[in-house]
C-alpha cells in the first residue's frame, strides 16, 4: 500500500504554519465552502464519510457531533484534545507544530456544524512549542477575520482559546479534562450525563482529537467519494501513523487504514540492526502487545480487535528482541501507577500494587505464585474501574504474559538485566561495539 | 422516593414505576431509583463506602458493583438506575458481581494501615465489617504499604489519619453539597491521594463533625473523642439536642456516668441524618461547675442544705409570696419543667407575672406569640421548606441560629426555591442558601416589608410560601405587626424561630403572662375552666392577667415581689440585665432552680440543683411546633428536674403542682389542643428609625454561650470576632483597620471587615470574645452606636 500524504502533504514547506502557507496549498478553501452550506449538511458529510475519532476509541465522528442537542438555547462548546500524553503516541503534536491551520480550519468548520461560539484547544503543558506554534496560527487566522465576529460575512461567531494543561495523563481523559478547563482537578466525571449533553459548563459539547479535526478540511474540501476510496468499510480514509521504536527511520507515516505492520516497517527503513521485531503495540501502551506473527493484519478498527488488541491512536511501537518484556511492562505500570487520578479504588490500589510486585520481577525476585496474582489483579481491575485508564493499566501484563510467559518464569530467579543486556539496545549498542 | 420540588406540593406520589428484578425478585419502583436503594427495599445489601443517600453519587469506590444483564461490565449500583425490564444480579446472583466486590474489598485493604485495635471507629467501622463478610481472610500483599505522617489537622478540632483514607470523598462531598463549606478537597493523585486544606484555611465549618459521622473508616476523628473510648463500650441513648430550636435527633454515647460523645441520629423529616458542631460537640457543661446540692442562705452566706430544709424554707418564701410573685423560667426548659413553672405560678403562687424570654422582648412580641404562635399545630414544617416556592426570612441568620433550618434551606435553594432575606448584608451564610437581599438597616424593618417589591409580594402569594421572622424582631417596634400583615394579606405561610430550645416549649405550656397551657387565652371563661380542671382547682383561683416582659422586671427592679422564682437566667442575656440585678439586689426573696452557678443562685435565698437533659427526660418543641421527647441518659443520677422541685415545694406548701414527666404529659394530653377564640393581637406601629449609626447584632453558633464553656477545640473554631461596615461608612468615620464602638456601658475595639452592606450599620457579633454586645455597650439590635477609628482589640 502507498503512503498517502494528506495532512502531512506539505510539511516539507517552512511556511506551512503561517497562514500564507497552508493558503497556498488551498487552506481555508473548505471554510468558506462549509460556511455557505448549512450546519446540518457539514454533519451529514462527516457522518457519510465514516470518519471515526483518532483519539484511541475509534468512536463515529459524524454521530457524535448529531447528539448534540439542537435549538437547545445553550451554548454549545467544542474541546479539542490535544493532551497527548499516552506512551508511544506522538501524532498530535507534530500535527499541531507543522500543519496547524489545518487544525484550526477544522475548528471553525466543526464549531459552525454543532453550533458552537467559543472553541478551546486543550494542549498538553509539556510542549510549549506545540502551544506556540497553535496559539500563532491562532491568532493570524484572527485578524485575518477567520476567527471572530461573523466569519466570512457568514454571520458565524467564533472565539478559540488555546489551553495549556499542567501536566496530567488523565486530563486526555475527556471529562477529565472538561473539569481541568473548568479549574478544578482532573479527574472523570461521571456518565451520565455525557458531554454531548451536559459538558463543559454544563453545557452540550463535542470533544475531538486534534488529527479528528485537523481530518474535516480535507473531508469538506475533498469530498466523501474521496475519503472513501482509502480504507475500509468499517475504517475509512487515512490515518497518520507515529512509528516509534527500533526501527531505522522512526517517525511519521500517513498511510490508508488498512495498511500492514509489515508495509510501515518498511516505511521506516526496517529494523535498527536487521534484528527481529519481538512485539509491537498497534496504538500506545494502553493496547494489548502482537508479536512478529501479527505483522500482516492490516491496521484498521475491526482487524485489531478481531486480532484480541486495538487500533488505538494508531502510533506504532516497535520493540526488538533485546528488549525484556517484563521491564517494558514494569515501566508501563511505572507509568500508570504515577498517572493514575486516584478516584477510583480498582486502579489506584491495583496500579500501586502490581508496579510493586512487577518491580519485584524486574530484580528477580518473583515467584510463581505472583505470576497467577498479577493475572487476578489485572482482572480486578480490567472492566472494574472508573475510567479506561485502569483499564488500559490492566492491558500490558496479561498480553506479554500470553506470549512471553518464559520470561517472568525466569523473573523468578534472574534480574531481568542479566537475561537481556540493556546495552544491547542502546541506539549506540552498534556504534559502542566499533 | 421521589420528593418533588414543585411549589406546593407536599408528598408527590410516584407515578412513573418501572419494572425490574434483583436477584431474581421482581419489583416496581419509581423510575430514575439507583440500584443501590432499590436493592434495599428487598432487604439486599451491596457493600458500599462511597455511597451515601444524601449525597450526590460519585461511584469512586467500586463496592458496590454488580451484573446488569446486557451490559458488558459490572456497573455500581449507587450510580446506575433502574430502568424498565432491567435484570440485576448482585453478589447473591451473580459470580461476576461477588468477584468485582471481593476484589475492590482487596485492593481497600492493601493501603489500609488495619490499626483496628487503636482506632476510634473500630467496632463501628464499615470498613472492618465489610472485610469481614466480602474480604480475603488472609492478604496477598506483601509489599510496603504507603504511609503518611500522622495526623493532621484539617481544623482545630477535625484530625485527619490519611492512611486510613479510603478515597470516598463523602466527606468533601458533605463540605460541598450539603454544608456549602467547601473547604476540604481530595488534593494530589493516584495512592497518594489524600483530604485537605488550603494553606491556613481550616474546614471551619458549623458542619464539620458530620464528616467524621459518615466518614465509612476511622480516618476522621475529634479532637475531643480521639483515642477516649471503643464504640463497644459505650451505651447509646437516643436524645434531643438541647442547644437551639431545630430540634435535632441525636444519639448521646456514655462510659462510666460521662458523656463521651454525641452523635446526630437519623430523622428524616427533621435532621435527616446532620447536626451542628456545637450540638455535637458542647456537652461539657453538663458536667463542669454543677450545683450539686441545695443551698440556703444564713447570715448573709449560702450554704449547702438537706433537701427538706431547702424545701421547707422555700415553701415558707412562697406562702407569704402567694398573689404577689414573679416568675422567670429562662429559654431552656423542657415543655414538662415549664408547664410546672406555669401550674406553680398559677395555682400556687396565685399570680400570671411569669415570662420566659431572657433577651430583647418587648410586649408586641407577647402579643404576636399568643395570637399567632402559643399553641398553633405542626402545619409549616421543615418539608415545607423544601418545597416551598419562596422563603421570606426576616431578622434571622439561619446558619448561626438554627443550622438544621440553614441545612435545609440551602438544600431548598439547590432545588430551586427562592430564597429573600431582609437583612444589613448579605452574609456567607445568605449566599450559601443562594438568597437575594432585601436591603435594611436594623429597625427599618417595617418600612422593607412594606415596600417589598412587587415580585417578592406575588411570589408570597403561591401557594407554600413562607415566611421565618426570628426573636431579635422583638427589638424592632412593630415588625411582628408587619410581618403578621405581610402573612395575612399574601396568603403566606408565618412561623416564628426562636434561638433557644425553650422558648417554644415554654410558650405552649402557657408561661407567659397572659396564657394558659397550648396557647389558651387566660381571660377566656372555658380555658380557665378546662386548665383549672385538670389542675384540680376551682377556676377562679386562677389569677387574673398579669406582668410579663419589661413590666415584670421593672417591678422586680422596684423590689416590689414578694417573691421571686427564677429558673435557668443568665441575667446578662437579658436586654434589660440592671433590672433584674437590682431586683436580685432588693429586699425580694428569691428562689431559684439552677443546673449551673450563676449571678441568680449567687443572689438567691434558697438554691436548687435541677438536672441537665442527661438527668432526667423530657420534652422540646422544636421551631415547627414539633415535640422532640427524649430518654434520661442518667438513671442514676441525684438531681431532679425544675418540675420535681417545684412539684416538692408545693407538696410542703400543701398544694399539688404534677411533677413526673408522665404525670405532666397525662394533662398536657387531657387538655389536648385549644379550639377557642385566641387572643387578637393590638398592631404596633413603627417609630421613626433614630439618626445615626445603627448596630445589627446576633449570636454567632459558635460563642460564649455557657453551655459551651470548656470546649476549647470547639471554640478554636468559631469565627473571628469582627466589626463589619460598608466601605463608605467606614470611609466617613475615617476608619481603617480598626473600630471602636461605645454605649451608655462602655466601649469596644474590633478589627474591622468592610463589607458590602447598607451605610451607616456597624455589625458585631452579640455574644463572642472581644463583642458581649449587652454587657460591654449596654447596646442591642438596632440601637444608635457611637463609632469612631482606631483602639486597641
Ligand atoms: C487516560 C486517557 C487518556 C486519554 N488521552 C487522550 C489524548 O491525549 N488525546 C485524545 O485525543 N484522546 C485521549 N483519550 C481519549 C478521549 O477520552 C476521547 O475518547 C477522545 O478525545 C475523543 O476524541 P475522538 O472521538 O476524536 O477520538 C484518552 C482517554 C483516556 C482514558
Ligand atoms: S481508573 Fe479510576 S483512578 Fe484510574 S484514572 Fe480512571 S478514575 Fe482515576
Ligand atoms: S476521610 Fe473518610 S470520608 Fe473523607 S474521603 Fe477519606 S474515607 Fe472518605
Ligand atoms: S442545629 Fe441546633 S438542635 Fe441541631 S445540633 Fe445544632 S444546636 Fe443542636
Ligand atoms: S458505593 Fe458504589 S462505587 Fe462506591
Amino acid at each position: 500500500m502507498t503512503l498517502t500524504p494528506v495532512i502531512t502533504e506539505h510539511w516539507n514547506d517552512p511556511t506551512l504554519y503561517t497562514l500564507d502557507g497552508y493558503r497556498s496549498h488551498g487552506g481555508y478553501r473548505a471554510l468558506a465552502t462549509a460556511l455557505k452550506s448549512d450546519p446540518d449538511a457539514v454533519i451529514a458529510t462527516v457522518k457519510d464519510s465514516g470518519l471515526r475519532g483518532r483519539g484511541g476509541a475509534g468512536f463515529p465522528t459524524g454521530l457524535k457531533w448529531s447528539f448534540v442537542p439542537q435549538n437547545d438555547g445553550k451554548p454549545h462548546y467544542l474541546v479539542v484534545n490535544a493532551d497527548e500524553s499516552e506512551p508511544g503516541a506522538c501524532k498530535d503534536i507534530p500535527i499541531m507544530m507543522a500543519n496547524p491551520h489545518a487544525l484550526v480550519e477544522g475548528v471553525i468548520i466543526t464549531s459552525f456544524a454543532i453550533r458552537a461560539n467559543h472553541a478551546f484547544i486543550y494542549i498538553r503543558g509539556e510542549v510549549p512549542n506545540a502551544i506556540r506554534k497553535v496559539a500563532f496560527a491562532v491568532e493570524q487566522a484572527r485578524a485575518a477575520g477567520l476567527i471572530g465576529k461573523n466569519i466570512l460575512g457568514s454571520g458565524f461567531d467564533l472565539e478559540i482559546v488555546v489551553h495549556s494543561g499542567a501536566g496530567a495523563y488523565i486530563c486526555g481523559e475527556e471529562t477529565a479534562l472538561l473539569d481541568s478547563l473548568e479549574g478544578y482537578r482532573g479527574q472523570p466525571r461521571l456518565k451520565p450525563p455525557f458531554p454531548a449533553v451536559a459538558g463543559l459548563y454544563a453545557s452540550p459539547t463535542v470533544i475531538n482529537n486534534v488529527e479528528t479535526i485537523a481530518n474535516i478540511p480535507y473531508i469538506i474540501d475533498r469530498g466523501v467519494d474521496w475519503f472513501r476510496q482509502f480504507g475500509t468499510e468499517k475504517s475509512p480514509g487515512f490515518k497518520v501513523f507515529a512509528v516509534s521504536g527500533h526501527v531505522n527511520r522512526p517517525g511519521i507515516y500517513e498511510a490508508p487504514l488498512g495498511i500492514t505492520m509489515r508495509e510501515l516497517l518498511e516505511y521506516a527503513g526496517g529494523m535498527r540492526g536487521g534484528v527481529d521485531v519481538k512485539f509491537w503495540l498497534p496504538g500506545g501502551s494502553s493496547v494489548p502487545m502482537l508479536t512478529a506473527e501479527h505483522l500482516d493484519i492490516p491496521m484498521t478498527y475491526e482487524d485489531m480487535a478481531a486480532a484480541g488488541t486495538m487500533l488505538g491512536t494508531g502510533t506504532p511501537m516497535v520493540f526488538d528482541s533485546t528488549v525484556s518484556v517484563v521491564k517494558a511492562v514494569t515501566r508501563w505500570l511505572e507509568f500508570y501507577k504515577h498517572e493514575s487520578c486516584g478516584k477510583c479504588t480498582p486502579c489506584r490500589e491495583g496500579t500501586y500494587w502490581i508496579t510493586g510486585v512487577l518491580e519485584k520481577f524486574e530484580h528477580g525476585h518473583g515467584s510463581q505464585e505472583e505470576v497467577e496474582t498479577l493475572t487476578h489483579l489485572c482482572n480486578q481491575i480490567a472492566g472494574r474501574s472508573f475510567c479506561a485508564l485502569g483499564d488500559a493499566a490492566a492491558t500490558p501484563y496479561p498480553a506479554a504474559l500470553k506470549y512471553f510467559r518464559d520470561e517472568f518464569d525466569a523473573a523468578t530467579h534472574t534480574p531481568v538485566d542479566e537475561t537481556f543486556d540493556p546495552r544491547a539496545s542502546y541506539v549506540f549498542a552498534e556504534a559502542a561495539a566499533r | 422516593m421521589t420528593i418533588t420540588n414543585e411549589p406546593g406540593a407536599q408528598v408527590a406520589v410516584p407515578t412513573d414505576l418501572v419494572n425490574v428484578t434483583i436477584d431474581g425478585v421482581e419489583m416496581q419502583v419509581p423510575k430514575g431509583t439507583l440500584v443501590i436503594r432499590a436493592a434495599e427495599l428487598i432487604g439486599i445489601e451491596i457493600p458500599r463506602f462511597c455511597d451515601h443517600p444524601l449525597l450526590d453519587p460519585v461511584a469512586a469506590c467500586r463496592a458496590c458493583l454488580i451484573e446488569v444483564d446486557g451490559m458488558p461490565k459490572p456497573q455500581p449500583a449507587c450510580a446506575q438506575m433502574v430502568a424498565e425490564g432491567m435484570n440485576v444480579h448482585t453478589q447473591h446472583s451473580s459470580q461476576v458481581a461477588a468477584e468485582a466486590q471481593a476484589g475492590v474489598m482487596e485492593f481497600l485493604l492493601v493501603n489500609h494501615p488495619l490499626d483496628c485495635p487503636v482506632c476510634d471507629k473500630g467496632g463501628e467501622c464499615p470498613l472492618q465489617n465489610q472485610a469481614m463478610s466480602v474480604g480475603r481472610p488472609e492478604t496477598r500483599f506483601t509489599e510496603e504499604k504507603r504511609t503518611f505522617p500522622k495526623p493532621i489537622n484539617v481544623s482545630a478540632q477535625i484530625l485527619l489519619d490519611r492512611e486510613r483514607c479510603v478515597s470516598c470523598a463523602r466527606c468533601t462531598r458533605f463540605a460541598e453539597q450539603i454544608a456549602g463549606d467547601p473547604m476540604i478537597e481530595l488534593l494530589e493523585r493516584g495512592a497518594q491521594q489524600q483530604v485537605g486544606t488550603a494553606d491556613d484555611e481550616p474546614f471551619d465549618s458549623y458542619f464539620s463533625g458530620n464528616t467524621i459521622q459518615i466518614c465509612p473508616v476511622g480516618a476522621l476523628t475529634s479532637a475531643d473523642y480521639r483515642f477516649r473510648s471503643r464504640p463497644f463500650d459505650l451505651v447509646s441513648v437516643p436524645t434531643t439536642c438541647e442547644h437551639c430550636a431545630s430540634g435535632c435527633s441525636l444519639r448521646t454515647d456514655y462510659r462510666r456516668g460521662v458523656v463521651t460523645r454525641r452523635l446526630a441520629w437519623d430523622d428524616p423529616e427533621v435532621n435527616e441524618e446532620w447536626n451542628c458542631d456545637k450540638g455535637r460537640f458542647a456537652f461539657r457543661y453538663q458536667s463542669h461547675g454543677r450545683i450539686n446540692a441545695p443551698l440556703v442562705r444564713e447570715n448573709g452566706e449560702l450554704r449547702v442544705a438537706s433537701w427538706p430544709e431547702a424545701l421547707a424554707t422555700a415553701a415558707g418564701i412562697f406562702e407569704a409570696a402567694r398573689g404577689n410573685a414573679g416568675v422567670l423560667v429562662g429559654g431552656r426548659s423542657t415543655v414538662e419543667d415549664a408547664y410546672a413553672y406555669s401550674v406553680m405560678a398559677r395555682a400556687v403562687l396565685a399570680t400570671d407575672d411569669i415570662d420566659f424570654r431572657v433577651r430583647a422582648m418587648s410586649d408586641e412580641e407577647a402579643g404576636f406569640l399568643a395570637a399567632v404562635v402559643a399553641g398553633s399545630p405542626v402545619t409549616t414544617t421543615y418539608g415545607s421548606l423544601e418545597n416551598a416556592p419562596l422563603v421570606l426570612l426576616v431578622d434571622i441568620e439561619p446558619e448561626d441560629e438554627s443550622p438544621i433550618v440553614f441545612l435545609r434551606l440551602r438544600k431548598a435553594a439547590r432545588g430551586g426555591t427562592r430564597v429573600v432575606t431582609v437583612a444589613s448584608h448579605l452574609t456567607t451564610g445568605s449566599e450559601k442558601m443562594n438568597a437575594e437581599l432585601v436591603a435594611c438597616a436594623p429597625g427599618d424593618e417595617v418600612r422593607a416589608l412594606t415596600e417589598l417589591s412587587a415580585d417578592i409580594r406575588t411570589a408570597l402569594a403561591v401557594p407554600g410560601a413562607v415566611i421565618m421572622v426570628g426573636e431579635r424582631a422583638a427589638a424592632v417596634p412593630g415588625a411582628f405587626t408587619a410581618v403578621a400583615d405581610l402573612a395575612k394579606s399574601t396568603g403566606a405561610a408565618l412561623v416564628w424561630v426562636p434561638r433557644r430550645a425553650g422558648e417554644r416549649s415554654a410558650l405552649d405550656a402557657g408561661a407567659l403572662a397572659g396564657l394558659l397551657p397550648g396557647g389558651r387565652p387566660l381571660t377566656d371563661a372555658t380555658a380557665r375552666e378546662e386548665v383549672a380542671r385538670i389542675w384540680g382547682i376551682s377556676a377562679d383561683r386562677l389569677p387574673q392577667p398579669g406582668r410579663s416582659g419589661r413590666a415584670l422586671l421593672e417591678n422586680a427592679a422596684r423590689g416590689d415581689y414578694a417573691a421571686l422564682l427564677i429558673g435557668g437566667v443568665e441575667v446578662d442575656d437579658l436586654r434589660d440585665a440592671d433590672l433584674l440585678r437590682a431586683a436580685l439586689e432588693s429586699e425580694t426573696s428569691v428562689v431559684a432552680i439552677s443546673t449551673h452557678h450563676n449571678e441568680v443562685t449567687a443572689a438567691a435565698d434558697v438554691v436548687f440543683p435541677s438536672g441537665v437533659v442527661t438527668e432526667k427526660s423530657g420534652t422540646f418543641l422544636d421551631w415547627e411546633g414539633r415535640p422532640r421527647p427524649f430518654g434520661q441518659v442518667f438513671h442514676e443520677a441525684l438531681t431532679t428536674s425544675d418540675a420535681g422541685v417545684i412539684s416538692a415545694i408545693a407538696e410542703v406548701m400543701d398544694a399539688t403542682v404534677e411533677g413526673s414527666v408522665t404525670g405532666i404529659r397525662g394533662q398536657i394530653g387531657a387538655l389536648g389542643p385549644w379550639r377557642g377564640a385566641r387572643t387578637t393581637r393590638t398592631a404596633v406601629a413603627a417609630q421613626p428609625a433614630a439618626a445615626g449609626v445603627r448596630l445589627a447584632t446576633w449570636r454567632q453558633l459558635l460563642d460564649l454561650g455557657l453551655m459551651q464553656s470548656d470546649e476549647p477545640h470547639l471554640a478554636a473554631t468559631a469565627r473571628p470576632t469582627v466589626a463589619r461596615m460598608s466601605a463608605a461608612t467606614a470611609a466617613a468615620n475615617g476608619i481603617t483597620e480598626i473600630a471602636t464602638l461605645t454605649g451608655p456601658a462602655g466601649a469596644i475595639s474590633l478589627p474591622v471587615e468592610i463589607t458590602e452592606m447598607v451605610p451607616d450599620v456597624v455589625w458585631v457579633p452579640m455574644n463572642s470574645e472581644g463583642s458581649r454586645i449587652y454587657r460591654d455597650l449596654g447596646l442591642g439590635f438596632g440601637d444608635v452606636v457611637q463609632i469612631s477609628a482606631g483602639g486597641r482589640p
